[in-house]
Formats: C-alpha cells, structure tokens, sequence
C-alpha cells in the first residue's frame, strides 16, 4: 500500500514537473460525462491527463460543500466540509490489459479507501475479465457515483444509508457489452468478498449493509467464507434510455470457525432496478434506481433490526440556460429536484402486528450551474421527514447547502 | 442576509410543552455538558455484540424503549417472573426476575420456566425523574395510610426492601427493620435512578458494570461493559430532565376536567403536588412539583393481578404511576396508548376502567359521570 501511494505521489510530482516545463507535453483527454454510456462504463468514463507517450493517464475529482441544516429546531450551524477527493491512474499495459484504480481520501483523509483496483483482460467485447478490488455493481449509482455527475451536494440517501455506495470488494468476474445502431446490451458477473455480522449488530440500531465497510479485514478475509455473487444486466436505448437490472447476494454471518458451527447460514438478497433516459424535447435528464434488500435475521433476535428494507430515488434535471460564456462555451444553468424515500425496517411488530416505520423520505430542489461538463457548482434545499421505529411523529430535518465537484 | 434568510426557512422546533425530553431550566454549563454526555449514552449509544449487548437481552439501548423520554411500546415491554409474595423471587437461579427474551444470533434467549408466573412492564416515561427521587420519605410517609384510618378505602403504602451493596442512602431516609423506601418501577422495586440504571443496563440490555458485574447469560461476574462515568451520566440525565409542562391549563374545559378529578377522589393516590428536598442540583432543590402520584402502593384488585410481585408488595398492589406528560404518550407510543402497567388499555377512558381494588369507588364515579363531565375529565388527563 505505501510503495502503491509513493508511486501516485511521485507520478503527481513528476507531472508538475513536466507541467513546469512545457505545460503541451500534458494531454487531457476530456471527456463528455453527461453523453449517454451505460453506467458500466463510469469507470472508464472520466477525464483523464497523460503527460507526452507515457502510458499511465491520471485523474480524480474532489468534492466540498458548505451546509446548515436543522432537524426539529436544533442546528449544529455552519459546516464546511470535504467530503472527498478521488484519485484515479488508469493505464493500457498492453494490448486488451487495462489498470484503473480510484483511491478516495474522504472527510479530509480521515478516511483513505482503495474503492476500485482492477485489472482488465479482453478476450473479446462480450467477454472481458476483471480481477481486483471491484464495485459491486448493484443499482445504478454504486457505479456511477462521481460527485462532479450530479447536480446535489449529498449522495443519495437510498444508494449509500441502505445500498452501501461505494461498495467494492476484491473480487474477479466477467463484464461484456454489445453494440447494435440505437441499442447497446451489457452484463457484469462477479464473485467478491462478503458483507459481514455487522450488518444486523451495529451501531447505527438498524439492518444497515454500510456498516460491512467498516470491516477493514473484508479485502483480505470473508465473514462467512462464501462468495458474494454480484450480477447486472443493462440494455440502453439511443431515444429510450437505459434500463438495468441487478442482483447481489449470499451469506454474509461467520457461520463456523475453525471447522465448528456457530450458526445457521444467512443470507442477505438484494435485487435493484435503475433507470435514467433524456427527454428529447425538453433535454430533461431523469435518473432512478431503487432497490429490495432481504436479509435472514433471526426471529429470536431483535425487531430493531429488519429483514426486509426498500428504498430509491429519482432525479429530475432540467437545462434552463445552456450558452457560451466567457471561456466556457458550453456553460449550463440546471434547475433539478430529487426525490428519496428508504423504509429500513418493512414489516409488522409480532407484539402489536402495527406497522414499523424506520422509514425516511426527501425531497432536494437543487440549482446548479456548470461551467463546464466536468465542474457543477451546486445550491440545494433539503426537506426530510425521518420517523423511528414506532412510528412517531417525524423528525423534520431541513436546510441549505451549497457546493461544489469538479474532475481534474 | 442570505444566511439569515435560510436561518428562517429551517425547520422550527416544536413548543417546549409538546416535548418531553430536554433539560430542567437552570442548569450550569458544566451541568449542561453533564446531561449532554448522559443523553448520548442514553439515547445514541447503541449496545453491539462488540460493546458487550447480551448474549441475552431486551432491547439494544435506553433509548430503545423511551423514545423521546415517553412511555414505552410493547415492542420492548419487560417480563419479570419468579415472585409471588415478599419472601422474594423463587426462580432466580432460572434467570430471574426478568426475561431477557431476545438473543444474539446464535444464541437462544430465556424461556418463562415451568411454575413461574410473570408479569409485563411497559417502560416508563423517563421526564420529572429527579424530582420524584428527592421527595422524602417522611413526606410519603406523610401521605401513606396503610390502615385506611380516614375509611376512604385509600391505603397507600411504600415498598420496603433492602438495598443492594452499591447503593448508599439518602441522608434523610427513614429506613424500617433495616429496609428502606423503595418508589421507582411499576412495583417501587427501585431505590433510587442509580438503582434503577444499573438494573436496566444489566437487566434489559445484558451490560455488566462495577455496580452489578453479574453477566446475565452466563451468571458469573463478568468485566465491566460500561463505565462508572457513563452510568452516573445517564443517572444525571434522568435526574435533570424537566418535568412535563401541561398544555391549556387555562382551557375551561380543562379546568372543569380537574374539578371532576379532584371530586371522584382520583386525586388520593395521583397526588397533585409533591415536594423535593434539598440537592447539590440548584433546578431541583427545595422545589413544588405536580407528578400526579404519591410513590405509594395501592391494591388494584384481582383485575390487574397478575400473580407476580417485587419488594414487599403484593400481587395486586401497584405504586401509583406519575400521570404528569400522559397526554404526550401517543407520540412515544407510536400514535397511540398503551397503558396500565403493560399496555392493556388502549385509551385513558379504557384505564380508567380497568382500575379496581382500592380505586374502585372512583372508577363507579367516572362511570357514572355525564358525557360532558367525562370529556372533559379525559380533556385534563390529555393536558397533562
């Protein structure tokens, strides 16, 4: 790990360097990020720079905002905040072998990930083998989740509080995708590491799959020793849109240790459904993805943690200005709305048979204005009810922030 | 001007007497950081497999079965099981007295054993705590009636029962044969909020610490799983959160509702007003306080007898329970009443009317109150 971060520092010093000397020699190799891809392809769809014939390309991309929010009255104030800066070195070692990595210092380096490291081999445009640490590809987001992509300060709130955006894992698997005029066809098939216990004993009180990430050990060792299987397949339409459907599942509890049973196995499920498309008339850009976790928690364990969840989110961005201005000719002024909603804990009490709530809905009007196609400065209004377990009367959280994301 | 104007759209807070939790007015800045560290551990610390939570247990934290410091759901009602008179709990050595009837996974939780009858608690609100910890004994000896000699057929009585070791006693306690006044729990089997914490750490969430080491799955003492800091924290936090404020006191029907209380006698176990001794905690010394109880216990008839007890009550006797903050129980109930000492009455009318034994009288009144009377009598107990 530190030979791998000498290497990315060296090669950043090395390309100021070279900047210092002859600022042509650096090649960026922009890239359109709102053109219609699959979300498959996000990995590879950024900006990238190559310095002169080297065959290594750099890039990333950094997130910061400014927020106040209050929930029922009570404000923690004003917060700055960076939420992250992402590294990405991508290189073509030979031909059909690819590398790409993206490491993420996030909240100020207080947490410093390897969220995607993987090694491509194309033995053909259907067949291509991945190995590496790997994004699970389940819904659409955990993909295709760079901050300058969106046009609001936070992520969603379905994709990473229930879905654990970004969740990646080592792993190995197969991707492919074919082309035909208006039609473009892709799957991914993967075999990673696992989610763990702590996805129903947490500190969060809730069946919560992010709590797996704490779980620093899951890229050298599984919980339960068995695979997780990850599948995809998405199809896109050039006038429709696109439209993915994703699976991930297996055992995710250290059912034995050291060859004795300490429980039965169980299984965490997760099917998700994404779709995003552009309205030709208008240019409207609408994203979706939602998603249904089961997870096998133990009837003598506690209701606090649920075993079924659902959740998602819908983005409607709509192109109010888009002009030259100075130095920016394709400027663009955005008038977008978001809305969440997460039911953590779908079911009945077995004391009352009354419903549990645990659930949370949101909507984000948002205004965001892009010099360019890799640079979105945000400004976004949050309205949140949040209800606990009992169903309570909600906690209304609400507020302001403003920020900005931009790929470099 | 921009900030300012996004100040005014967030979202307001709602009006101090529609909630029940939040601090007594008055306190220093160094107790104000003192109940913010108890309301974290009381309310955002949740009890993992890694922080110690059971193997058995109830519920996963305090917060869990107070939400918003109200009353409890049955979701986390308590059973306790094991006693049925005051020569103390037979089934000790089989888990008792309470069920702790969840697991972790892999884990299998208790079981009721054969022969032992039990009995549910629904947790109580948490608000006005401390007040009702400084009310001396000499003052609820003062109220206590135990042979009825003013033939109102009221006969209060405390809940006299040792101390555990770790428990000091209040200077002015008045102790009996060596027992002393117990007043918190639905049986007053609790001395004090220390008591009464420590107890629910190990009994409801299966965490040992130095006051009660004993591990409840596996009976042996165990290291702790809490701090000595974290449980008086949580133990200044209940002491200091603010009593209940009653809403539209003024309210002519709201008035007129009190009246009839105070005339079908409702008000000889759920004393109106209360007072507190000194304490070291300024907000709470020397004050005048109306909980709605007298911390007594009051026989309530075969009805609400479940063939269980705690202390030296009997089996039909309860203490009488703070009627202060009942009309905001529906938003820590989940919308709706769960009342009586496990959640069978599903309204305060439906309370009312499952009282018997020493309430008896004031229950055939209500019943025979006219509809404008009982409205307005409910209307009060809602302010409240």
């Amino acid at each position: 790990m530190i030979k791998f971060f000498s290497f990315i520092t060296a090669l950043l010093f090395s390309l100021c360097a070279a900047a210092q000397i002859d600022p042509a020699l650096l090649k960026r190799i922009p890239k359109d990020t709102i053109k219609p891809t699959l979300n498959m392809d996000a990995v590879y769809n950024r900006p990238f720079v190559t310095v002169g014939k080297l065959p290594v390309s750099v890039g990333g991309y950094m997130e910061a905002n400014w927020q106040q929010l209050a929930t029922d009255g009570i404000s923690e104030g004003h917060q700055f905040q960076f939420r992250r800066m992402t590294l990405f070195v991508s290189s073509t070692i030979g031909k059909r072998l690819k590398f790409l990595s993206e490491i993420e210092f996030e909240d100020g380096a207080k947490e410093i990930s390897i969220e995607f490291a993987a090694l491509d081999i194309e033995l053909h445009p259907l067949i291509n083998l991945r190995g590496g640490i790997i994004l699970n590809p389940i819904g659409a987001f955990n993909q295709n989740h760079d901050g300058p992509k969106w046009e609001f300060t936070d992520r969603p709130i379905a994709a990473t509080q229930m879905l654990p955006a970004t969740w990646s894992n080592a792993g190995f698997g197969v991707y492919g995708k074919h082309y035909n005029k208006d039609w473009m066809f892709g799957y991914e098939a993967y075999l990673s590491g696992n989610f763990d216990n702590t996805i129903i004993d947490n500190a969060e009180n809730k069946t919560f799959l992010p709590a797996a990430k704490n779980n620093k050990e899951r890229f050298e060792e599984m919980n339960s020793g068995l695979p997780l299987l990850t599948t995809k397949v998405a199809v896109r339409n050039n006038k429709i849109g696109e439209l993915g459907i994703s699976y991930m599942g297996g055992v995710y509890n250290k059912f034995q240790d050291d060859g004795l049973q300490l429980d039965d196995k169980r299984r965490v499920d997760v099917f998700a459904i994404d779709f995003n498309t552009t309205l030709s008339k208008l240019n409207t850009f609408i994203t979706a993805e939602w998603a249904w976790i089961k997870v096998n928690v133990p009837s003598t364990f506690t209701q606090q943690y649920g075993n079924k969840q659902q959740g998602g989110f819908v983005d409607i961005v709509q192109p109010l200005i888009k002009k030259k201005m100075p130095g920016w000719p394709n400027a663009t002024l955005n008038l977008a709305c978001r809305f969440e909603y997460v039911d953590w804990n779908k079911g009945t009490f077995t004391s009352t048979g009354g419903n549990i709530a645990d659930d949370l809905w949101s909507i984000l009007p948002a205004i965001s204005f892009r010099p360019t196609a890799q640079t979105v400065l945000r400004f976004n209004y949050r309205h949140q009810s949040q209800r606990d377990l009992l169903g309570n009367p909600p906690a209304k959280t609400g507020g302001f922030s403003f920020g900005i994301s931009t790929y470099f | 001007m921009g900030i300012v104007a996004c100040q005014k759209l967030l979202p307001k807070a709602p009006t101090d007497n529609e909630l029940l939790d939040g601090p007594v007015e008055g306190l220093s800045y160094e107790e104000n950081r003192r109940f913010l560290a108890g309301d974290v551990a009381f309310n955002d610390e949740v009890f993992t497999s890694q922080k110690g939570l059971g193997s058995i247990f109830v519920a996963t934290s305090c917060g869990s079965c107070h939400a918003g410091d109200g009353k409890g759901h049955p979701f986390t009602t308590l059973t306790r099981f094991g006693q049925t008179d005051s020569t103390g709990n037979q089934f000790l050595h089989l888990g008792g007295p309470q069920l702790q009837n969840r697991a972790l996974p892999g884990y299998t939780p208790e079981q009721i054993p054969a022969g032992a009858t039990f009995s549910k608690f629904t947790p109580p609100a948490n608000t006005g705590l401390g007040f009702l910890e400084l009310v001396s004994d000499a003052n609820i000896l003062s109220i206590a009636d135990p042979n009825d000699t003013n033939g109102d057929g009221i006969s209060g009585v405390p809940n006299y029962e040792y101390l555990p070791s770790f428990i000091t006693p209040f200077s002015n306690a008045i102790p009996r044969n060596s027992k002393y006044i117990h007043r918190f729990g639905k049986k007053a089997a609790a001395y004090n909020l220390l008591h009464q914490t420590v107890n629910a750490y190990n009994q409801d969430i299966g965490i040992t610490s130095t006051f009660q080491p004993k591990d409840v799955y596996s009976g042996l003492n165990i290291d702790p799983e809490v701090s000595d800091v974290t449980v008086h924290n949580v133990v200044f936090y209940l002491q200091t959160l603010k009593a209940p404020i009653q809403r539209n006191q003024n309210d002519a029907t709201v008035v007129q509702g009190k009246n009839v209380f105070m005339q079908a006698g409702c008000e000889s176990c759920h004393k109106q007003t209360l007072q507190t001794g000194f304490s070291n905690i300024a907000p709470l010394s020397n004050k005048t306080f109306h909980p709605y109880t007298d911390l007594l216990l009051h026989d309530m008839g075969p009805g609400l007898d479940d063939g269980y007890t705690e202390g030296s009550a009997t089996k039909s006797e309860w203490r009488t329970p703070p009627l202060w903050g009942l009309g905001l129980s529906p938003n820590s109930q989940g919308g709706q009443y769960f009342l009586l000492h496990d959640g069978r009455a599903k309204s305060i009318e439906e309370a009312i009317l499952l009282h018997g034994g020493e309430a008896t009288t004031s229950k055939n009144k209500f019943s025979l109150l006219s509809s404008a009377d009982k409205q307005a009598l409910l209307k009060f107990l809602e302010s409240l």
